[in-house]
This record gives C-alpha cells, sequence and structure tokens, in this order.
C-alpha cells in the first residue's frame, strides 16, 4: 500500500474482528489460511481492480459482494490463478497462501489449483459422463486412490447429489438439470480434495430451489473446506457467509472505473452495522 | 450413510503445501506434446511452402511477357516462342460465365432458403440436404454431367458455353452455403425493426438485410469463383485436352483453360514441358491466391461483429 | 400478418385486410424459387446422366463380375470389367493421404487453437485457408517431378517406387488435405465453449490434458466430420492421381510403390481419349462414375450429420 495517497482514497475499513455475528461461530481471526494485501489486477494497461487487501479464514465462507463491474469475480480469479488464462492479465501486490506468495516464479499454477478449486457461475460440465466427470480431476493430477468408485461416490455425496445419479452415473453429465450439473461441478471440485472452493456466482444460473440446495451444501462443506463465493444477492451472503468483503466500482479523476474493496468485516456486523456509508447505501438498495 | 475410505495421502497437508506449491514440477510430457504439436504446423506447412517455392523456381525462366503473348504448341522445336494465351484467354471468358450464371441463382437461392422457406417442410430440408451432399460430389462427377447431359443430350458440345456451366454448378453451393451463412449473421433485431416500420419483406429483404450481408456474399462469390478457376477434372472429362492455338470468339468456341493446360503439358513426355508448365502454374497460382487474399481480406476487414 | 378484422364495420379495419397486391414481392418470390431448383435439377441431372449409360452397361457385364473382378482391362483386345482393382487403388491412395493428413492436420489445430497466441493465430488462420485454394493439378506436378525423384533418390533398396506410383500421390494428396481438416477441426475446437476449458484448468489440469481429455472430445464430431470430408476429397480427387498415381488396372496392385489407377483417374484417362458414345468403354465411364458417387454420397452424409451434431450440442 502506498500511504501517501491514502488522503484521497476511501479507506478500507476492516472491522469486526471478534464482534459476536448473527448465525456464524465465532471465527478465528489470527490464523487466515490466505491473505491478500495490496492486490491490484491488470488488463493490459487497464486497472480493473485497485489496491485490494483482505484475508481468507480457514474453514469458514468468505463471501465478495457488491454491485456489477466492481471486481469481484477478478479478485476471486486471482486466488488460483485463474487470471493466468487471459492474455494480458496482470496481478500486483501479494496474494499469500498459508505464506507463500502464490505470485512468485517458481510457485506452479497447477499446483495452486490443486489445492484451492473453483466452480462457475453457469454450470460447465465436461460433456461426458457423470461419472468420468468426476474422475477427471483424480486422474489429471495423478492421485493415489484404492478405490476411484468409492472417490467418485464420496464426492457425489459431499455434495448431495448421489442419491440422485447413483443408478446413471455413466449417462451424459449434460443430461442433468441446471442444480444438478451445478452440484455435479461441486463434486468434480472435492474430488481432488483441494483445501480452498473458490465460487463465482454459483447459484445466479439456478432456481430458488436449487440455489436453496447449493447453500445447504455450502454450509456443510463448509466444516471441511474454506469457501469464497462471490455473489450479487446480498441476502444469500448473509445467509451463508461468516464474513463478507464488499466491493464497489469507482471512477478516477481519469474517468476509469476500478473495483475498490470498500469493506471487509464478519457478515453479521457489515449488515446490521456498516461501518461506510457505501456499504450502508448499498445494503439498504439506495445503490445498485 | 456409508462413507467409502479415501487413502490419506490425497488430501495435501495444509502446513506442508505452501512449499510443495514452489517445487514447479518439470513436466517433459507437456514440453513433447507442444512441441509434437507445433512440429505437425511447421512440416505441413513448411513442406507445401518448399514445394510452391520449388515450382517457382522451376518456372522462373518461363515467367515472361511470352507466357501470355504466345501459344501453347505441340511441337517441342517451337517450345522456346511458346505460351498460354489461349489458356488464360480461354480462362477468363470461362470464369466471366460462371460469375454471370453462378452468382446470381447461387444468391438468390440463398435469399430463398435464409429468408423465404418455412423449414419445417420436408421440401426444404430436402433441398437444404442437397445443398450439402452437392458440395461434396466429386468435380468428376460434375464433368460427367456435363458429358451426358449438357454437352450431348442439351447439345451444347465441347464449347466454352458448356464449361461454364458445368464449373457454375460445380462452385454453386460454395456461393449458396457461403451467402446462407452471411445472411444468417444479419440479427433478427434488425430484420423486425424494417418490418416494424410497415415494410414488405423483399423491401425488408433488399434494403436491410442483404446490404448488412454483402461481405461475406462477395467473400464466398470469390472464393466460388477462384475454385472454378483451377477446376481441371471436369473440363478433362469434357475433352479439353487438346493444343488449341486460337483465342475464343463467342459461346460456341472450342476452347482450353490453365488447369487443362498445364495438365496437358504434363502428360507429354519431355521435359521441355515441365519448364512451361511450372511457368503456367505459377500463373495459375498467382490469379487464385490473389482472389483468395482479397476473399479473406473482405471477410475479415469488412463483416460485421454484431 | 393478421386479417382479423372483428370491427369490420370501420374503414380503418377494412383497410387491414388482406387483397392488396404487392407484384414485386410475388415476382422475387417465384424467381427465389426458380434459383433454388437450380440445385435440384443438378442433382436429378447427374443422376440421369448416371443412370442411363450405367444400365446400358450392366446389360452387357453381370452386376456380380463388377463387384467381384479382378481386372478391369476395357482397353485391352481382352476385355474385363471388374472394378476390384480401380476401388483397391482408391483404397490405398486415400489410406497413404489420411496417414499423413490426420495427425498433421489434427496437430497444426491443437496447437493453433490451444497454443499458439491469439496474433499468431490470426495471422495463420487466413494463411491456411488460402493454401486449401491451391489447384490440385499443381499437387500433381509437385509430386510427379518434385516429391517422387526424392523419394526415389533417398528409397533405401534398389526396388524403389515406380515414375508414378500410389505412394507418392497418397503423399501429394495427404499434403493437400491437411489445410482442410486443420481449418474444420481447428473451428470446432475454437466452437467449445471457454468455460469448459476454464472447469479443467481449476481441476489443476495442464494444457496437454486440457488439449486432449477436454478439447479434442468435446470437440470429436466436428474433427470426425473433418476426417470424413477428408476422406471424400481424397476418393472423389482426380488430377493427383491421373497425373502421378499410375494406370495399371488389368490386376490389384497391393504395393503403393506401384502405380495403379484409381477409379477417378481410369474416367480422366478414358474420357480425354476419343470414345464413341453408347460403346461398352463410354458406358464403363458412367458405371465407376456411378459407384463413385454413391460411396462419396455415403461419405457425405455421414458428415453432415456430423457436423449438425457438434452444432446441437453448443449452440
Amino acid at each position: 500500500m502506498n500511504p501517501t495517497d491514502t488522503t484521497n482514497r476511501p479507506g478500507v475499513s476492516i472491522a469486526g474482528v471478534g464482534a459476536q455475528s448473527t448465525g456464524a461461530p465465532t471465527p478465528d481471526v489470527a490464523d487466515p489460511v490466505m491473505e491478500l494485501s495490496g492486490v491490484s489486477v491488470y488488463y493490459g494497461a487497464y486497472e480493473a481492480v485497485r489496491d485490494t487487501s483482505m484475508p481468507i479464514q480457514e474453514k469458514q465462507i468468505t463471501a465478495m459482494i457488491g454491485p456489477s463491474g466492481c471486481g469481484k469475480s477478478t479478485i476471486l480469479r486471482s486466488l488460483n490463478r485463474m487470471n493466468d488464462l487471459i492474455p494480458g492479465a496482470r496481478v500486483s501486490g501479494s496474494v499469500t497462501y498459508h505464506g507463500q506468495d502464490l505470485y512468485t516464479k517458481d510457485v506452479d499454477p497447477i499446483e495452486v489449483r490443486r489445492r484451492i478449486g473453483m466452480v462457475f457461475q453457469k454450470p460447465n460440465p465436461f460433456p461426458k459422463s457423470i461419472y468420468d466427470n468426476v474422475a477427471y480431476g483424480p486422474r489429471v493430477t495423478g492421485m493415489k486412490v484404492a478405490s476411484m468408485d468409492d472417490l467418485v461416490e464420496k464426492a457425489l455425496r459431499d455434495a448431495a447429489l448421489w442419491d440422485e445419479v447413483k443408478d446413471k452415473l455413466k449417462t451424459s453429465g449434460l443430461a442433468l438439470s441446471g442444480g444438478q450439473q451445478q452440484r455435479l461441478c461441486i463434486a468434480r471440485t472435492i474430488a481432488v480434495r483441494p483445501e480452498i472452493i473458490l465460487m463465482d456466482e454459483p447459484c445466479s444460473a439456478l432456481d430458488p430451489i436449487a440455489t436453496a440446495k447449493i447453500e445447504d451444501l455450502m454450509s456443510e462443506l463448509s466444516n471441511d473446506y474454506t469457501i469464497v463465493i462471490v455473489t450479487h444477492n446480498m441476502q444469500q451472503a448473509a445467509r451463508v457467509s461468516h464474513y463478507t468483503a464488499f466491493f464497489t466500482a469507482e471512477v478516477d479523476e481519469r474517468q476509469e472505473r476500478h473495483g475498490r474493496l470498500v469493506e471487509f468485516s464478519q457478515t453479521g456486523k457489515l449488515f446490521t452495522n456498516p461501518a461506510d456509508k457505501r456499504t450502508e447505501d448499498y445494503i439498504t438498495g439506495r445503490f445498485g | 450413510m456409508s462413507t467409502p475410505t479415501i487413502t490419506t495421502e490425497t488430501r495435501p497437508d495444509p502446513s506442508a503445501s505452501g512449499n510443495a506449491l514452489t517445487q514447479r514440477r518439470s513436466r517433459p510430457g507437456e514440453v513433447a506434446f507442444r512441441l509434437a504439436m507445433q512440429a505437425c504446423l511447421l512440416i505441413a506447412f513448411g513442406v507445401l511452402a518448399a514445394l510452391l517455392t520449388w515450382v517457382l523456381v522451376k518456372g522462373w525462366n518461363r515467367l515472361d511477357s511470352r507466357l501470355w503473348t504466345e501459344m501453347p504448341t505441340g511441337l517441342v522445336s517451337r517450345l522456346d516462342g511458346a505460351g498460354v494465351q489461349s489458356a488464360l484467354v480461354g480462362t477468363l471468358w470461362i470464369i466471366s460465365l460462371v460469375a454471370l450464371i453462378c452468382l446470381p441463382i447461387g444468391i438468390l437461392s440463398a435469399i430463398y432458403l435464409e429468408e423465404y422457406a418455412d423449414n419445417t417442410r420436408w421440401y426444404n430440408r430436402l433441398l437444404e440436404l442437397n445443398i450439402q451432399n452437392l458440395a461434396g460430389v466429386p468435380s468428376i462427377i460434375f464433368g460427367i454431367l456435363g458429358l451426358g447431359i449438357i454437352a450431348r443430350a442439351l447439345g451444347l458440345g465441347f464449347t466454352v458455353i458448356t464449361a461454364a456451366i458445368v464449373l457454375s454448378l460445380l462452385v454453386l453451393p460454395v456461393v449458396i452455403i457461403a451467402t446462407r451463412e452471411a445472411i444468417r449473421a444479419v440479427p433478427q433485431s434488425i430484420r423486425h425493426a424494417s418490418y416494424a416500420l410497415g415494410a414488405t419483406k423483399w423491401q425488408t429483404v433488399s434494403r436491410q438485410v442483404l446490404p448488412s450481408a454483402v461481405p461475406g456474399i462477395a467473400t464466398g462469390s470469390i472464393l466460388a469463383l477462384s475454385r472454378a478457376i483451377g477446376e481441371a477434372a471436369p473440363l478433362i472429362v469434357l475433352g479439353a485436352v487438346t493444343f488449341i492455338t486460337f483465342n475464343p470468339d463467342g459461346l460456341d468456341s472450342g476452347y482450353t483453360a490453365l488447369p487443362i493446360q498445364i495438365y496437358t503439358f504434363i502428360t507429354r513426355s519431355q521435359s521441355e514441358y515441365t519448364e512451361l508448365a511450372a511457368g503456367a502454374i505459377v500463373l495459375l497460382l498467382a490469379i487464385v491466391l490473389a482472389m483468395n487474399s482479397i476473399a479473406i481480406f473482405v471477410r475479415n476487414r469488412f463483416e460485421k461483429r454484431w | 400478418m393478421s386479417t382479423s378484422t372483428s370491427n369490420a364495420g370501420s374503414a380503418a379495419g377494412s383497410a387491414l385486410r388482406r387483397g392488396r397486391r404487392r407484384p414485386v414481392d410475388s415476382t422475387v418470390k417465384v424467381l427465389l424459387v426458380a434459383a433454388a431448383l437450380v440445385s435440384v435439377a443438378t442433382t436429378i441431372g447427374i443422376v440421369i446422366a448416371l443412370v442411363q449409360p450405367t444400365i446400358g452397361f450392366f446389360q452387357q457385364v453381370s452386376v456380380v463380375e463388377f463387384i467381384t473382378g479382378t481386372s478391369w482391362t476395357p482397353t485391352f483386345a481382352q476385355k474385363a470389367y471388374g472394378v476390384l482393382p480401380l476401388v483397391a487403388a482408391t483404397l490405398t491412395v486415400t489410406g497413404v493421404a489420411l496417414t499423413i493428413a490426420v495427425p498433421l492436420g489434427l496437430g497444426s489445430a491443437i496447437y493453433l487453437s490451444e497454443y499458439a497466441n491469439p496474433r499468431t493465430r490470426k495471422v495463420l488462420k487466413p494463411i491456411i485457408e488460402l493454401l486449401a485454394g491451391v489447384p490440385t493439378v499443381v499437387y500433381g506436378f509437385v509430386a510427379l517431378f518434385a516429391l517422387n525423384p526424392l523419394l526415389q533418390k533417398w528409397w533405401p533398396t534398389d526396388n524403389g517406387p515406380a515414375f508414378q506410383n500410389l505412394l507418392i500421390a497418397g503423399i501429394a494428396m495427404g499434403i493437400m488435405i491437411v489445410p482442410t481438416i486443420a481449418s474444420i477441426s481447428e473451428d470446432s475446437m475454437a466452437a467449445v465453449p471457454r468455460s469448459l476449458r476454464e472447469g479443467a484448468y481449476a481441476l489443476a489440469s495442464t494444457k496437454m490434458q486440457v488439449s486432449t481429455r477436454v478439447v479434442v472430445p468435446a470437440a470429436m464430431s466436428g474433427i470426425v466430420a473433418a476426417v470424413v470430408l477428408g476422406i471424400s476429397r481424397a476418393v472423389g480427387e482426380t488430377m493427383i492421381v491421373t497425373i502421378a498415381g499410375g494406370l495399371t488396372s488389368d490386376r490389384i496392385v497391393l504395393n503403393p510403390l506401384e502405380g495403379a489407377a484409381t477409379m477417378t483417374a481410369f474416367i480422366a484417362n478414358i474420357s480425354s481419349g476419343d470414345i464413341p458414345v453408347g460403346s461398352l468403354d463410354y458406358d464403363s465411364v458412367f458405371a465407376v462414375g456411378a459407384l463413385l458417387f454413391l460411396i462419396t454420397f455415403a461419405l457425405n452424409a455421414v458428415s453432415i450429420r456430423m457436423v449438425r451434431r457438434f452444432r446441437e450440442v453448443y449452440e
């Protein structure tokens, strides 16, 4: 962070540490599994997100909310180096995982994605069988498994999909409903036993019932996994997450839009007692 | 709920994983695969480029005005003063006629299929399948069509007009398919806007849809004509393999064309003909590749992205 | 176009009724239908042109002899009309061509679609399309005068390739088909949604794994269509085999180092001479043509179906 421009820049309030949040158990803030500090993401010369700093707590659900174009998905994709796949994308600042900066030269992005999985906005099962979809990850990463059948079953059970598909594991993943496809994608992700699961608006293409199932699943999974979810649905963030980061888009003096992190805090605190006026406007519906 | 056992090493140990991340695994298979794929591209197109260069070198001595000012000859002794003028003029005749015959029919067919035909009707679907199939019929079969029907049954004989009709029918599917794609790329909203202003169907098609589709239609048309210029097989069946030393003077005239003339040179056993064949190939390639370049340029430059 | 005029009393309502004639529109429609019928007439013309002489042919030659005979000698004194030598030569050349064109074309497509940076792809893709337009007589020429002398020079043993042979015709044809297979395969790989690649990368796949396990399988029907189209072009290609493939047809030639006539080469060769209309030789051209038409028709049907399937999956 550059201290000289803090004066004309709205501060980021990291608040609510230790405060009692509603619903969620009191998190242990002292030991974040990931930490972003001063992260900016560029596409070519354009700075899409500016100077983001926040922790990701182990085995908690962290939500990123904000209006469209605020850079929340961009930040999410910087957490497992998915941005590498976009020509011209570049990250400055540091993203650490267990203290290791993910963007140093010697870091293997494929190893990063093995530990930090991702579920996408639109369900994207491979045009393969349900079984092969789940077995794909363990196969490509060369996991040593005693029984692939057991691993597939476990992953599908963990994703609350097993009972619906156990009799048709050989049928195409594309034949499932949208909500089932998304749970298949979650099963596929947890089959490689990652430590962290990133979810990029995982329910935006789903109906309310399918959404409720995925939300239940997220709460269940947070016993074993650290989850970071991007959502444009404030209620969803309030329902499922322990921590929430509010992003917004700002126009700078050169008329360029940049995403900014406005406020990061425990979810209960952010929604009941936001520290920043812009957060309050957004969650009360006056903006966005 | 039974919980199948998973061997313990499948889950990376969080405390150790920070270190393992930085042991960047070398993946020799990855590198080899990438190189193999790159090699495929280099070999395929390197060989092709080398061959075309070889033709250029081989025909270099013949690349002068003789090529288009002199007539072909069957006599080796006169070969030094020979060229391919009658073939070049024949090709120009044929291709002008193909443009006149094939382009209007092809474009109108495409308009019918895209804008007027009801796709749920079996006859329209059959029409479409028929065109797709015609696109894959070997060119020599079109020669047989020309021989059996156009030259003999219709009595047009082995003339410029027979060749032009056969080549028009041969490349007709190319024009139709390209034009349909260009028309399909024009968004529905443009048509709806025109209808909402009270335009008739033909007004909408002719004033809104077609102008937007011109680059795609132009590209398809040029590619089709360039393919017709390079085709030799149907003309062989149509009996065009002789030394013709006059330029065509009408639709019912005898003719030769560049690819046929090249074939005729090649079938001569005397090696002196090889050079002249190479020279004529350079001329043919120059025409065909120039047309294709223009077509691809037009498509990439002017095609609208909606 | 609504014609419902429930308020039929009012003047405005009756003006909405059909009945206004638009002569331009109806004339145009007749023209359009007429144009579209030309392609139907073409197919009918092809069938008529083939069927009549073919029937004449089979009145003199039995179907069994045609499809099982192992000697094709219409120009010899001792005439035989077994089509197998022509079919065998066609298959040999096609086999050689595919052995070269499928790996090279597919490899080029994978490189272009998955590895090449966007700028390289933008330059290379049009060049490939450009090369797909090189006339086939050119490939025949280079096969005979450039490739075959090289092959003969480098051949390790004494009994090397003949002046015209199936191997060199197949190699030239393979080089000819590469741009077609590369271009269509690349199109179908490019049509695989980005989201599938991202899904695979997010599961810690390497680039090779994404290419071979996700992109290629997802693009498979397009790739198969490209290969089938390649086969169809190889089977129907005339100039290369006529120039460089040889003329032998009195026996089945299995050694690709020898020359032999394919179906198309036979048609081109015999019809460039003077053959009397209505003779058995004349009719034999059409019988072979009919067989060729049927084979490519079947191949086209497979290809059309495949292309349709890959369009359905992602569009």
